[in-house]
């Protein structure tokens, strides 16, 4: 039976944790509201982006002369896993998941005899990652610096997943993220950026365009900034998933404290009772006893 | 006469979404005005000045990177990098200014013998220095 100043220690300390935990929830809710709001003010480039290159990429994909950014380096043995999480823990399962997927995703190359090549973006994902993986990391990738991710951060990236491809380092890069769908569920999701994929929208009849240069030369120059278009719109999903899971997560948490609580002063008031009628009895006892 | 609608975003946020005239695309190629009943064309951006005339005056935006859809009915200037020209400070023209210079000289150390991306990053600074001209700035040297 633990004594009754042991429990009411307990209690204050669970109090204070459920103080924290709704704290976090609160600036959680607060910056989701931004991450969305920088998300939705980034869509429409990236529609627009996206659906210009399907029209090019659905031209130029036959042709022998496609970009490798395209086509594809014409095999597919090294993997390049790119793998986005935050850069700090206590948001549920998210960076948990993103590392499982990627983690999958890893083990099935693998064994298919591929070679694996990982970059890590955020702290969590490569302390997840590192035992299982660890000697296949190639790079990593801090934000820790980082309040909001700009366009410049992806930028970077891309610049840095470039480079490798330029220099022969991979055949196939692939990203991880976390889907935002909303503040409790986030889809971790897999998305192959080189060879470049894009989804070509079959109902809108793109009408014939006259090319300014030619459209070599533009699919050329705008292929290195879709790689770059695509991790940016990657950051900011992950970026509102990871405040959603850490939201839900610490709201879940913020009522387990207040069950703990609620149990323990349960228990804390029936021990001060008992001891109470302890007391008394000893009293009493003692009184008759004379 | 007929507007078209112009849209200028970049990948942070919309700058522009409004009806104009006639807009004034600095192409890689060479400046081309789109008006109304434009043919359709695609163009990549070389770093300028976007100026679009429409109802209420004229609005000058500085636009670095990206393509230009051109429609019918339509101009959506996608730049990697977009400021209103009222918000381009000496500072951050300075910034522009030195990291094309950067560009330049990391092009002149990995491509000694390609002329190619050094020519590249030279147009680059000269882009820049054009836009300064533009907007009234100077470039230091």
């Amino acid at each position: 039976m633990p004594n009754l100043k042991d429990l009411k220690n307990r209690i204050a300390s669970v109090k204070s944790t459920r103080k924290i935990t709704k704290a976090m929830q609160l600036v959680a809710a607060a910056k989701l509201r931004r991450a969305q709001d920088a998300a939705e003010a980034s869509r429409p480039y990236t529609e627009r982006f996206n659906a210009v290159m399907a029209g090019l990429a659905s031209g130029a994909a036959g042709s022998p002369s496609a970009p490798k950014l395209l086509s594809g380096t014409g095999s597919d043995n090294v993997h390049l896993l790119v793998v986005m999480t935050a850069e700090r823990g206590l948001c549920g399962g998210f960076n948990g998941n993103i590392a499982k997927l990627a983690k999958t995703h890893a083990a099935k190359l693998l064994a298919a005899g591929k070679t694996v090549k990982i970059v890590t973006v955020g702290k969590k994902g490569r302390d997840a990652m590192k035992r299982d993986l660890g000697d296949h990391f190639v790079g990593h990738v801090d934000l820790t610096e980082v309040k909001r991710v700009g366009y410049v951060d992806a930028q970077n990236i891309a610049k840095d997943v470039l480079a490798r491809f330029d220099g022969g380092e991979f055949d196939v890069a692939t990203i991880f993220f976390a889907r935002f769908e909303n503040v409790v569920t986030q889809h971790p999701t897999a998305l192959q950026v080189i060879p470049a994929q894009f989804e070509a929208d079959e109902s809108a009849e793109a009408p014939l365009y006259d090319y300014e240069p030619s459209e070599e030369e533009i699919l050329a120059d705008l292929l290195p900034r879709g790689v770059a278009t695509q991790i940016f719109a990657a950051l900011l999903e992950n970026a509102a998933s990871e405040q959603g899971a850490r939201m839900s997560a610490m709201d879940n948490a913020t009522r387990n404290a207040g069950e703990m609580i609620d149990d323990l002063t349960i228990v804390y008031n029936r021990s001060r009772q008992a001891v109470i009628t302890n007391e008394l009895i000893e009293i009493i006892s003692g009184a008759e006893a004379l | 006469m007929a507007n078209l609608q112009f849209d200028l975003v970049s990948p942070e946020r919309r700058l522009a979404s409004l009806e104009a005239s006639a807009v004034q695309i600095p192409g890689a190629d060479g400046d081309l005005t789109a008006m109304a009943d434009h043919a359709p064309t695609i163009t990549t951006l070389r770093p300028g000045v976007l100026s679009v005339t429409h109802s209420g005056g004229v609005d000058d935006y500085i636009v670095i990177g990206g393509f230009a859809e051109i429609t019918q009915t339509g101009v959506s200037v996608l730049a990697e990098r977009a400021l209103p020209k009222a918000e381009v400070t000496q500072e951050m023209y300075d910034g522009l200014m030195a990291e094309a210079k950067e560009a330049h000289a990391t092009a002149q150390e990995i491509f000694k013998n390609e002329p190619g991306p050094v020519d590249d990053a030279a147009k680059l600074i000269s882009d820049m220095v054009a836009i300064g001209g533009h907007i009234g700035l100077t470039a230091s040297n």
